[in-house]
């Protein structure tokens, strides 16, 4: 099992969002969490990833056996966890390359592998760059800054590209893409599915799911997962929509 | 002294006149407004013996900050050292002098300009520099001459273990049309305690292009005392950068005189303070004249219990229409118990002109560094990446690229020495 969610209860600035999440995802697998606004869901990714603003009250999160809870962000990171985020930051005067670089190479040596150098990195990067529809230009800018929503978005997958996650968490990657942007993120994620490496897809849209099709669907509202199907559960929620999803529905 | 004897009239009045200036005010103290947060007395309450000559570890460290590809001036204990000097590859255009010899021969151009440059009533530390006036290295650029080799002087101060004093003293005088780059290195040996009182003179030609690197990386626990001031005519251009990592208290006075028509300056900064350091920064600019424009960007990181003073003049004389000044001053810190005095002081008297200026001061921005942890960067590594990026804006403006190198090294190594940096 890659990983498994049991009664997790997060709170944020003295408020309980999640109210005991139960979820298990099995290596391969792409889950999608869907709900509306305000239901929990990227919590949900944040909590996972490690960010300290979210307070873990209750529950227990195995990743390949052991306690992800246990562990910081960075060892999060370098043991294959790896966050989308729904809002990049932008970071003036770190240039991508180099950021990606130092980050690769950090996961690189806690694998006790080779640290790359400029030259073995770049040709890494190139191919990713050419599945993304990456222009070059972006890994010399600062991360982020100045990136349309687009880029950003863009730029996340990319990074999940060179870093090879063993689970990703994709916290509302469609928010802010066009259709054609859309589908240019989606052939990236498709592109990298794969028997070893698990998707966690949080969205509010079902539109993303047309691309990314995920094994299974999750329904959160008010803080816990009211709902649980195969990939036509978010067809219907398309044409219903979540009302009617709240707690107590699932019988 | 030998010295006080072998000088020529000139030099002695000029000694004499700024004796008589420091006896009267004597050491600055907090109760003067330019001085309120810097408390001296550390450095006025100790006996510090006068340095004569050089000492054991000099050579190492002044080979220790080589800068490949310059040409190299050694100050030893604030006299200049021909020995540990690289004049080999003198460039064209240039004439190098020792004060003191220069003085004795009658080198051209030195009566005109040295102590001529500063106004010693505003600067107690320049009056007690000028007193002490023995040695140091005078810099001629001839007119229209453009030295591509960046000239280093590097600035030694030690004592074997005594407590030394030292008043190392330049003069640059760059002609009409001419373009330079001088970078001035401070290094003693690490724990060492001395004072190192240095001041700098610059006269930019009409037309000349003047870079001042600073590279402040003085023992932890010494006095550094500078002074750098200015004097910049019609369309010259005059950029000063200081680094600061060093020293147990840095004052800095930097000044530029935009005195003609169409000058350009920019004056910017980097400094790192740990432990209980204090970095205070002077700066003035004075537009005298009309279109001129200055650029000013101050960049500070403290840790643990340092301070940091930042106070940056600006004035615009009636005549300066068309002024166009700014000034910007950006602050981290890193810990509760930092702490920094940040203030603008514009005068302006000409009513068509732009001037702005802006503090920021701030922390860690706290999600990009769980941004950059989450990719996997510890967060040491994370925190190193966003302080370098915050201080690359300054670092980038250094045009000597073997400096730069240093300074970028020094930064990282400056990074991991403390306890509270490094947490």
């Amino acid at each position: 099992m890659l990983l498994e969610v049991k009664n997790l209860k997060v709170r944020v600035e003295d408020k309980e969002i999640l109210k005991g999440i139960d979820l298990t995802v099995k290596s391969g697998q792409v889950h999608a969490i869907m709900g509306p606004n305000g239901s929990g869901k990227s919590t949900f990714a944040r909590a996972l990833s490690g960010h300290p603003g979210y307070e873990i009250t209750d529950g227990q999160v195995l990743y390949n056996g052991r306690d992800l809870l246990d562990m910081d962000p960075d060892e999060r990171a370098r043991e294959g966890v790896f966050m989308a985020f729904q809002y990049p930051v932008e970071i003036p005067g770190v240039n991508n390359a180099y950021f990606l670089k130092a980050a690769l190479n950090a996961k690189r040596k806690h694998q006790g592998l080779d640290e790359l150098d400029a030259m073995d990195f770049m040709k890494v990067v190139k191919e990713k760059l050419k599945v993304l529809h990456i222009d070059d230009s972006m890994l010399q800018r600062s991360v982020n800054e100045g990136f349309s929503g687009g880029e950003k978005k863009r730029n996340e997958i990319f990074h999940m590209a060179v870093l090879e996650p063993v689970l990703a968490l994709l916290d509302e990657t469609d928010s802010g893409l066009d259709i054609d942007a859309l589908r240019v993120v989606s052939e990236g994620v498709n592109a990298m599915r794969s028997p070893e490496r698990s998707f966690v897809v949080v969205t509010h849209y079902q539109r993303l799911l047309n691309y990314i099709v995920p094994d299974f669907v999750h329904v959160l509202s008010e803080g816990r997962i009211v709902r649980s199907g195969g990939k036509e559960l978010a067809l219907e929620l398309e044409e219903k929509g979540y009302v009617g999803q709240a707690v107590g529905a699932r019988k | 002294m030998e010295t006080l004897v072998q000088a020529p009239t000139w030099v002695k009045e000029r000694r004499q006149l700024a004796a008589q200036r420091f006896a009267a005010v004597g050491y600055p103290t907090t109760r003067m407004e330019d001085w309120r947060f810097t408390n001296v007395a550390p450095i006025a309450d100790t006996k510090f013996a006068a340095a004569h000559g050089s000492f054991a570890q000099a050579p190492a460290l002044i080979s220790s900050v080589g800068v490949a590809g310059s040409l190299r001036l050694a100050i030893v204990n604030g006299q200049f050292a021909a020995g540990l000097s690289d004049l080999s590859t003198l460039p064209k255009g240039i004439r190098i002098a020792g004060l003191r010899d220069g003085a004795r021969d009658g080198t051209d151009g030195l009566e005109d300009h040295l102590a001529k440059v500063f106004n010693i009533d505003a600067h107690p530390f320049a009056a007690l520099n000028t007193a002490n006036l023995d040695d140091g290295v005078a810099i001629f650029v001839a007119a229209g001459a453009s030295v591509e080799t960046p000239i280093h002087i590097v600035t030694v101060t030690g004592g074997d273990g005594k407590a030394v004093a030292a008043h190392p003293r330049v003069l640059v005088v760059a002609g009409a049309g001419s373009q330079v780059r001088i970078a001035q290195t401070f290094i003693g040996v690490p724990g060492d305690f001395y004072f190192n009182n240095a001041v700098a003179e610059v006269v930019v030609g009409e037309g000349a292009n003047v870079d001042y690197y600073l590279d402040q990386r003085e023992s932890e626990r010494a006095f550094h005392v500078a002074n750098i001031q200015a004097h910049v005519a019609a369309k010259g251009v005059f950029s000063s950068h200081a680094f600061s990592i060093g020293a147990r208290i840095q004052r800095h006075d930097i000044g530029i005189a935009l005195k003609g028509e169409g000058g350009d300056c920019t004056m910017n900064g980097v400094y790192l303070a740990d432990g209980d350091r204090l970095m205070d920064t002077h700066t003035a600019l004075d537009h005298a004249m009309p279109h001129c424009t200055s650029h000013e960007l101050y960049k500070g990181i403290l840790a643990g219990k340092a301070r940091a003073v930042f106070n940056g003049r600006i004035i615009v004389r009636i005549d300066a229409q068309k002024t166009d000044a700014k000034q910007t001053n950006r602050a981290l810190l890193l810990s509760d118990d930092a702490t920094i005095n940040s203030n603008p002081q514009l005068e302006i008297f000409a009513d068509d002109v732009k001037c702005t200026h802006g503090a920021a001061v701030g922390q860690l921005d706290e999600e990009a560094m769980f941004y950059l942890q989450a990719r996997g960067l510890t967060r040491i590594a994370a925190r190193d990446m966003l302080l370098h990026a915050f201080a690359g804006e300054v670092l980038e403006g250094v045009k000597i690229p073997a400096l730069r190198d240093q300074l970028e090294k020094a930064f990282f190594t400056a990074l991991a020495r403390d306890v509270e940096l490094a947490k």
